[in-house]
């Protein structure tokens, strides 16, 4: 992957105008985002960290890492403010939300507020905290708002209806080593490679 | 031993920070591998970037071998860390749906999180899109909920699908990763990096083979540890585990259980652990008879461990030997609602008395007999459960035998008349749930 491919303008080296203007405090964010971002660590390397987090979660928790249940939660209760009646009729909703049930106060929230906050600090301190907006060479960013748009929405379907994301079904039952975590797996990387070829200028 | 009973451990507060960690470290590792990068990860599907596989094949199987390693040395209960359970159609359906989203959208949801939180917009495009998906799931399941709750083969693992012992199942799955990782490379070599595949060393040199090396010998140190049996697993539960039996909460009276033969609310269960020849002579009410040894595989274990929270399991022996040897195990293995019927038949034929005409007391005496878990009674025939003492809360019943001389009459009805002394009992039954520990997906 070569940064040839980056869509925005700000080459390497420069901070974006929306990042906070330099200073003296915050000293190493800001001398990292001024060096232009770090190069990603060894994936494996990366992937030994993910199982030493998820073997901690598993031996503390008993459960393992995830997303989805926290956007389905998140989504839930935004529902219930806006009809909560609506939600008391949808079982689906109603078992997150129905009636006193508070969707907010969660495991699976906190885990996403955790989430965000290591993501962004691990941005902050590599110097890839900053607005930008990828997308493959060829098409137009209407083009990729679109896409990012529907295939989020298609995900999230699909992340509800096989109980799982890649990150709390594929990764966390891969783990404990569940027959349906490791077929759903399989299932994704088919699905997608059997895919690519026919949307190939969507990334190329 | 772990994982924790969480708010009991840390309390709300504690637990939404341990919880909040989690996240962090979560979070942290995806952003330094690059999965906030769309164009990454979509290079997955083009063959020109593994990351994605090499990063979650690594974390799975590295978390995997810690988990079987950490249940192996007996510091975690395996009975009570989620598993997610298999619904394999919707699941496969789901992950086919997914992939188109992942490929068009360029994320999943994990990984949009994280390319949101570092201010990439199309993370965060992405991210508002599955939320809708989300959203219309829930209004839209209603109308297919048989489909996704079809195929529930509920807690189902690899080790129970292959019938290999765990640490085998974890060297093979660790050899099929370490088979991708080659290939990922071969691939990325060609098509990332565009050498033609003459070029391409073959062969894993320095740290990836050390480390390939090194993950390979650590599953198979895993697999020779091996798993503890559900007796030592018990051992291992400690002093909690064996305060009940020591206080003899686990010890039903007779009158109990069929007091709660009586309550519709709950659904009584009572397995029978003796052969088949002391089963025939007598067994209590409506009771299944089960080999304690196949009542520890997987396929025997199932109906006990997933039974739903109203039902009660009852074991019985002749004494209360085997049947407690059966109740440590299949706690170890995270079966709830499970108790002792007090004296075993034994007991139960003290209170519930079989006609003297049909069985004759062992001219041991029942101690001598319970103490080696054999019937304290001999019985001239099979009797089945055909006998009034094993149903002490029917009154009459078309199916009760009339023994000994009397003719046998339909029109009778078994034995009108008899009455049971009632027994006072110690109430010991609580109806438990299962800890609901669910996986970040629940």
């Amino acid at each position: 992957m070569s940064e040839a491919t980056s869509m925005p303008a700000a080459p390497a080296g420069t901070t974006t105008p929306s990042a906070s203007p330099a200073g003296t405090s915050e000293a190493p964010a800001q001398a990292a985002a001024a060096r232009g971002p770090r190069p990603y660590l060894n994936p494996y390397l990366a992937g030994t960290l993910l199982g030493v987090v998820l073997f901690l979660s598993f031996y503390v928790t008993g459960g393992g890492l995830g997303a989805s249940a926290a956007m389905s939660r998140v989504q839930t209760g935004v529902l219930d403010l806006v009809a909560p009646g609506h939600v008391d009729r949808v079982a689906y909703f109603a078992e997150m939300a129905g009636g006193h049930r508070n969707p907010w106060l969660n495991s699976a929230i906190w885990m996403m507020v955790g989430t965000i906050l290591g993501g962004a600090t691990s941005g902050l301190f590599n110097g890839r905290f900053k607005p930008e907006f990828r997308k493959g060479p060829n098409i137009t960013t209407g083009t990729r708002v679109v896409f990012a748009l529907l295939g989020g929405a298609i995900m999230g379907y699909g992340a509800r209806l096989a109980r799982g994301c890649t990150s709390g079904q594929a990764l966390s039952g891969g783990a404990v080593l569940s027959v349906g975590s490791w077929a759903f797996a399989m299932a994704i990387f088919a699905s997608a490679y059997a895919v690519a070829w026919f949307v190939r200028r969507l990334w190329n | 031993m772990a994982p924790f009973d969480m708010t009991a451990t840390f309390g709300a507060v504690g637990s939404a920070l341990v919880f909040g960690l989690f996240g962090f470290g979560f979070g942290a590792v995806l952003e330094l591998g690059g999965f906030g990068d769309t164009r990454k990860l979509a290079g997955q599907f083009y063959l020109r970037d593994m990351t994605v596989l090499k990063v979650m094949f690594t974390g799975i199987v590295v978390a995997a071998v810690l988990v079987a390693g950490a249940t192996g040395l007996g510091l975690l209960d395996m009975s009570r860390v989620w598993v997610n359970p298999t619904f394999l159609w919707p699941g496969i359906l789901g992950g086919l749906i997914m992939g188109v989203g992942f490929i068009l959208g360029g994320f999943c949801p994990g990984t949009s999180v994280v390319a949101a939180s570092t201010l990439k917009i199309d993370g965060a495009l992405f991210l508002l899109g599955a939320l809708a998906g989300v959203w219309l799931f829930g209004e839209t399941v209603g109308s297919y909920e048989t489909f996704f709750i079809s195929s529930n083969m509920g807690r189902f693992t690899l080790p129970d699908w292959l019938g290999l012992p765990t640490g085998v199942t974890l060297v093979l799955v660790v050899l099929m990763a370490l088979a991708m990782f080659w290939m990922g490379e071969l691939a990325e070599a060609h098509w990332g990096a565009g050498k033609a595949w003459s070029e391409i060393d073959l062969r894993p040199r320095g740290g990836k083979a050390l480390a390939a090396g090194g993950l390979a010998l650590a599953s198979v140190v895993v697999a020779l540890i091996g798993q503890p049996t559900p007796a030592r697993k018990f051992e291992l539960l400690g002093e909690a585990a064996r305060k009940p039996v020591e206080e003899r909460a686990i010890f039903v009276h007779p009158a109990e259980v069929v007091a709660l033969r009586k309550d519709i609310n709950v659904q009584v269960v009572t397995l029978d652990l003796r052969d088949e020849h002391d089963f025939n002579l007598f067994h209590v009410g409506g009771a299944y008879r089960v080999d304690p040894q196949a009542l520890l595989t997987p396929a025997g274990l199932k109906p006990v461990l997933e039974a739903p929270a109203s039902t009660v399991t009852f074991l019985v022996g002749n004494g209360e030997g085997s049947a407690l040897s059966t109740w440590k195990s299949l706690k170890a293995l995270g079966a709830q609602n499970l108790y002792v019927i007090e004296g075993g038949v034994n007991g139960w034929l003290e209170k519930y008395a079989a006609p003297a005409c049909v069985a004759a007391p062992d001219p041991r005496g029942t101690d001598q007999a319970s103490a080696a878990d054999a019937l304290a009674w001999r019985f001239g025939y099979a009797t089945g459960d055909a006998l009034p003492a094993a149903w002490p809360e029917l009154p009459v019943s078309h199916a009760f035998r009339v023994p000994c001389a009397e003719p046998v009459s339909v029109d009778r009805g078994g034995h009108e008349g008899i009455t049971w002394p009632a027994y006072t009992f110690e109430k010991k039954v609580k109806l438990q749930s299962k800890a609901a520990v669910k996986g970040g997906c629940g």
